[in-house]
């Protein structure tokens, strides 16, 4: 295994970069946090629809995040592989693909997160808001998203491993991450499949069983400091 | 573009391909949810025990299956494993369709790693007081767990454990990367076969929605029929 170590390291790490583009460990990461980060606002946005009072947009809204859910994450990423250049109107790379795709997955399994994290305020909060003269909007920004945030925390960080692992499937539309680049050395060395398969399993099971403890231990935090907050509140 | 027909792919041969895909992707499920449950439940049971060997056997199965992607536990089941059997034994596995059953290994054990932890928490939610009677009346730990605490866990842990399926329905079409021709295979094949991407991709989303929402409805009617006692 030393051997593939010291050969193969710095392609695990980063693809071809700097001489192509980059890849493998590195741009597993990159994928997995970007997508996050532009799936949160609209995982934000779906999920006030889908609580909204306005049928209008709670319907289709509720219709779309439903289908969303139903669907495989490949198939959709066989809808943006081929419609996303005919709808953009130029070539669309593997990344930029591979990002739209878990942006409108993700998008649809957090609205799901916010919106439990949302029910999870009591109805209390946003009614004293609006009683004290704030706008539905305003409610929502400065008392009831704030407090939505921390409950919908772990779940969060849950939802980011998830993500990373979901970013291997770029692999089928060969983007060079961290499992294709894993199949790559696979086919470049031959011999050595064990070793080369657990190794990636290794590297993806570091990454996302900190990420799992992490989220427990907010998840114990929260729970420790719930009597106090709820003093507070009172 | 052509414009949009969809008689090309629900006819003649593209419709027989989709459908085989279909059938397949179902047995894939039927079969792996078979095997999964009774892994999960010893899983879970091991993690809930009192010895320490055993609860340690069960972390490290759950959460070293649950954190790799189902991607690497796929290619390691199909180009690793194989490496390290018998030459006999994979002259065999070669003969009889390696594709479909290394998709069962891998899918059993990543949805038994997720499934484990539904039917622990069932376990957990039964007030421990039951079990206490039950082994004070002389139940052995087994005859109380099968008699007294796993029945009353079912109640609670059958919907985790239908939207699990759920997940594993939707899981199979990951399949497709080590060949096996179900659903998401056989679409990629008529897309490539007939140059009519919306069309086939359409179906196929329709076919996977359709059996999706048949899941959420079993899961509602089971949670209106069954509802979990308040204890």
């Amino acid at each position: 295994v030393s051997g593939l170590v010291d050969t193969y390291w710095l392609y695990f790490l980063v693809g071809q970069y700097p001489h192509g583009p980059l890849g493998g460990l590195a741009l597993t990461v990159l994928l997995g946090s970007s997508a996050l980060v532009l799936a949160l606002p609209l995982g934000v946005l779906l999920g006030l629809a889908r609580i909204s009072n306005w049928r209008l947009l709670r319907w289709p809204v509720t219709a779309l995040v439903h289908v969303v859910r139903g669907t495989p994450l490949l198939m959709v990423i066989f809808w943006a592989y081929f419609f996303l250049p005919g709808l953009t109107g130029q070539k669309t790379s593997q990344f930029s693909t591979m990002l739209a795709a878990l942006v409108i997955f993700n998008g649809a399994y957090l609205a799901e997160i916010v919106r439990a994290g949302i029910q999870g305020v009591p109805r209390g909060q946003m009614e004293c808001a609006r009683s004290l003269g704030l706008g539905y909007a305003a409610a929502m920004r400065h008392v009831i998203l704030p407090q939505a945030g921390r409950n919908m925390l772990p779940s969060l960080v849950n939802q980011f491993v998830t993500t990373l692992k979901e970013t291997s499937l770029g692999y089928i539309i060969g983007l060079s991450e961290l499992s294709f680049i894993g199949s790559q050395i696979n086919i470049q060395v031959m011999t050595r499949p064990v070793a080369v398969y657990g190794f990636v399993a290794v590297s993806y099971f570091v990454l996302c069983f900190g990420l799992s403890r992490l989220a427990y231990a907010i998840e114990t935090r929260l729970a420790r400091d719930r009597p106090a907050a709820a003093l507070h509140s009172a | 573009m052509s414009h949009f027909d969809l008689a090309v792919v629900l006819g003649g041969e593209f419709r027989d391909w989709l459908l085989a895909g279909f059938v397949l992707s179902l047995q894939l499920t039927l079969v792996t949810l078979l095997l999964a449950l009774p892994l999960a439940t010893a899983t879970a049971l091991c993690r809930l025990s009192a010895l320490s060997p055993l609860r340690g056997l069960g972390f490290t199965l759950v959460e070293g299956v649950r954190n790799i992607p189902l991607l690497v536990h796929l290619m390691a089941w199909y180009f690793a494993v194989p490496e390290l059997l018998p030459d006999a034994a994979r002259v065999w596995l070669y003969d009889h369709g390696a594709e479909s059953i290394c998709a069962v290994c891998a899918l059993t054990l990543y949805t038994s790693a997720y499934m484990a932890e539904d039917i622990r928490s069932g376990i957990r939610s039964v007030p421990v007081t039951q079990l206490e009677a039950a082994r004070a009346l002389g139940f052995g730990y087994l005859p109380s767990m099968r008699r007294v605490v796993l029945p009353q866990a079912v109640r609670i842990t059958v919907p985790p454990l239908i939207s699990q399926t759920l997940s594993l329905w939707k899981n199979t079409s990951i399949a497709t990367v080590i060949g096996t021709a179900e659903l998401m295979y056989q679409a990629q094949r008529v897309e490539t076969a007939s140059f009519r991407g919306a069309e086939t991709f359409g179906v196929t989303t329709l076919a996977y929605l359709a059996v999706s929402l048949l899941i959420t409805v079993l899961a509602a009617v089971y949670q209106h029929r069954w509802p979990v006692r308040a204890s």
